[in-house]
């Protein structure tokens, strides 16, 4: 009961409420504490990320699993950026410059310290850099597999290969003085490709509200890790 | 003959030389391609451009992480320059935690070439709040409850620019840059329910899935990828990394055509030349 | 540029590298660089979403709520947070379901009727618009395009009765939208891939070789 019904009903009476308050207007003081408190709920649920994160490495290291010491890399960085978060959202570095001599070594140590551990920095250097590259990797194998896989085998095929090849084209400056390409490419994404994705998207749509549905009448309850 | 096969049989990494190449060349040798305005990126801009100095504010959402900097990072920069330079409030915010430095740094880039603007008076950076729909929901019942502080910790009530921001009804047009559906939502949520303009930067990858919501005019206007970064550049005279891009972009696209046609010239020609067994399965090595 | 300056984009410049590096093979630098960047976008993300999420919604309120006790009702979505967290025990995962159910069931309840009118409702009334209405012919002749294909892909995905006859011919046209929109997301996706290459390489030639030339120039 507690661990089947109660969730399925919490879950019932929930989506009940928030469907009817767009109908029953004094619902509106529930809705509002309804969002606050999801969104509160939603902050502390990122701590997962962190926990399952700190429980995988770990174990990596204790089992020395395969290539376990660049745990300690992640593991470091991890800790590294949590102190440079707070020290420098409590103004550590600024209390501390406060206590040093002007010209002391003291202070060059703070200074240096201060710069190693600067918050924004390292996400602007580190994070960024090799995300960014991570994802650029992409062009090589998009325009590889293009090279090798994209084949006019059949009409649909050669379909798609026409259209992506006129896109290519009409959306960069070396294309668009092909007198037409512009003019043909606007028009491609404007009707075919319009008529396409909005087909797509009413049929989302409808299974996104049927879905919804689903879940609040709890026909559709895997989310909770039940089976039926 | 010989060179079909070759090109069937290609390394790789030949591929992986030549498109660096592309990109290379053209970013020594800039080729100053012209760059045309499209006229959804105009209608974004015509939406902001229409607005006047001091007016409701605009909102800002930066809502894409690390991984699409390169392609809406400069989308971002040229339409907060566009308000700063026409004095139009801006109000940054995101939905991505990892969206929290982007936004603070694309606001600080921009404030430093426009000194005559405060602070908290003329834009506010609000930073991250959790719950994605549950903030662009709260927006439009409260937005002061939803944004109890900005991104540097003070509070929304010392800020001038939000004294008047009570919900939507008080922010002229959001303008959502995303390489996630996170657009949708915006449509969804602040345009569907509270009646918000909604207009869209987002990256090349989602543009062609937002063309119907421009039709039915649920989007003001709609920047894709780097060309849409570079059109709006152009359209407020400040050629920025985008436009820089362009020329790089053309040569790398053309490159990819001729190698998809180089690819489906050496298929067919060689297919009668092939075993059965080739025909089906016609390249060396492992993946793409 | 600074020395500082100078110093970050150098960090930056080798791990773009030590990246670009896993083009030749897999090797030590990609994983460093790989299991660094795990490490610090979860410490980043934690840390943001302390001092901009809970400090604001959960951690100032409880220590005004001397002042205003109302801020009290907090510790209800504090302890349904905390229960959350209970998803990765396996003894008490059980518990975590609460919190699940009331943040689905407020995600279906608010999501289904702006679904509805943003997704359904609006898409079909931009579909069916007048033809007479229309500024020219070839407007008139676009618009019954969009019409016919939005119809003849909803069709196509129709799978409830077999494609044959008028169905199976509607749905054949389907695909031909469908190829052309794919076609077109395909062109745009290599767009997309090349732009991050462009700033990646524009970084490395611009930013560090340049900027570092720059530098010890003078």
């Amino acid at each position: 009961m507690m661990r089947r019904q109660v969730p399925l009903l919490i879950c019932f009476v929930a989506g009940i409420v928030m469907l009817s308050q767009n109908f029953i207007p004094p619902l509106t003081w529930v809705y509002q504490q309804a969002l606050e408190w999801a969104r509160i709920i939603s902050a502390i649920a990122l701590f997962i990320g962190l926990i399952s994160l700190v429980r995988v490495h770990t174990m990596k290291l204790k089992r020395k699993a395969a290539n376990y010491r660049y745990s300690y890399v992640t593991l470091f960085a991890l800790c590294y950026m949590i102190i440079a978060g707070f020290l420098t959202k409590y103004g550590l570095f600024v209390k501390l410059h406060a206590g040093c001599d002007t010209g002391s070594a003291w202070e060059w140590i703070v200074t240096a310290l201060e710069k190693a551990l600067n918050f924004q920095e390292i996400f602007l250097n580190v994070q960024i850099p090799i995300q960014a590259t991570m994802f650029s990797l992409l062009a090589f194998y998009i325009a590889s597999a293009a090279f090798r896989a994209f084949k006019a085998r059949t009409f649909e095929a050669t379909l798609l290969l026409i259209a992506a090849m006129i896109v290519m084209l009409g959306r960069v400056p070396l294309g668009q003085m092909i007198p037409g390409v512009k003019e043909i490419t606007v028009w491609i994404l404007d009707v075919p490709n319009t008529a396409a994705k909005r087909g797509i998207m009413i049929g989302v749509g409808l299974g996104m509200a049927s879905t919804s549905l689903k879940i609040m009448l709890g026909i559709e309850r895997t989310y909770l890790g039940m089976k039926d | 003959m010989k060179f079909l096969f070759f090109l069937l049989q290609m390394d790789r990494r030949i591929v992986f030389v030549l498109v660096a190449l592309a990109v290379v060349a053209p970013l020594i040798m800039p080729l100053n391609l012209p760059i045309v305005v499209g006229d959804k990126v105009r209608r974004l801009y015509d939406a902001i451009d229409q607005l006047p100095a001091r007016s409701r504010p605009v909102l800002v959402s930066v809502d894409y992480d690390p991984s699409t900097v390169p392609e809406l990072q400069p989308m971002t920069l040229a339409v907060l320059r566009h308000c700063f330079s026409k004095e139009i409030p801006v109000i940054v915010t995101t939905m991505f935690p990892t969206g929290a430095g982007l936004a603070r740094d694309a606001m600080e880039t921009v404030a430093k070439e426009y000194p005559n603007l405060s602070y908290g008076t003329d834009y506010a950076y609000m930073g991250y709040k959790p719950g994605y729909s549950l903030v662009i929901l709260g927006i439009g019942e409260n937005f002061q409850a939803t944004y109890p502080s900005d991104g540097y910790g003070t509070p929304s009530s010392k800020l001038p620019i939000l004294k008047n921001v009570k919900n939507y009804d008080d922010i002229a047009i959001m303008v959502d840059f995303t390489a996630s559906a996170a657009y949708e939502v915006w449509i969804m949520f602040a345009h569907q329910k509270y009646g918000c303009k909604v207009g869209a930067g987002v990256t090349a990858v989602m543009a062609s899935d937002a063309y119907p919501y421009l039709n039915s005019g649920q989007l003001e206007g709609l920047l894709g990828g780097l060309s849409g970064a570079a059109e709006y550049e152009k359209l407020i005279g400040a050629p920025g990394t985008a436009t820089i891009g362009m020329d790089a972009q053309s040569i790398a696209h053309i490159l990819i055509i001729v190698l998809i046609i180089l690819g489906n010239v050496a298929y067919f020609a060689t297919r009668r030349h092939r075993e059965p067994a080739q025909t089906a399965t016609p390249q060396q090595g492992g993946s793409a | 540029m600074t020395g500082m300056e100078l110093f970050w984009t150098w960090v930056a410049a080798f791990l773009t590298l030590s990246i670009y590096s896993f083009l030749y093979k897999d090797n030590p630098f990609y994983k460093f660089a790989e299991h660094l960047v795990v490490g610090v976008s979860v410490g980043y993300i934690f840390t943001i979403n302390w001092h901009q999420g809970l400090h604001p919604y959960l951690f100032n309120p409880l220590a005004a709520s001397w002042e205003h006790p109302y801020n009290l009702l907090r510790v209800i979505p504090l302890i349904l947070g905390l229960l959350f967290l209970l998803r990765i025990s396996r003894k008490y995962n059980w518990l975590s379901r609460f919190t699940i159910a009331l943040v689905m069931g407020i995600g279906c309840g608010t999501a289904i009727p702006p679904t509805i009118e943003t997704r359904i409702i609006q898409q079909t009334k931009a579909s069916m618009i007048n033809i007479i209405d229309q500024p020219s012919l070839w407007a008139g002749f676009c618009a019954v395009t969009i019409l016919v294909g939005t119809i003849s892909t909803l069709i196509y995905f129709f799978f409830s009765k077999e494609h044959k006859g008028i169905l199976g011919g509607t749905a054949r046209l389907g695909i031909v939208f469908l190829m052309v929109g794919f076609g077109a997301s395909f062109g745009y996706t290599v767009m997309a891939r090349i732009s991050l290459l462009i700033g990646r390489l524009n970084f490395l030639i611009n930013d560090w070789v340049i900027g570092t030339w720059n530098f010890i120039a003078g």
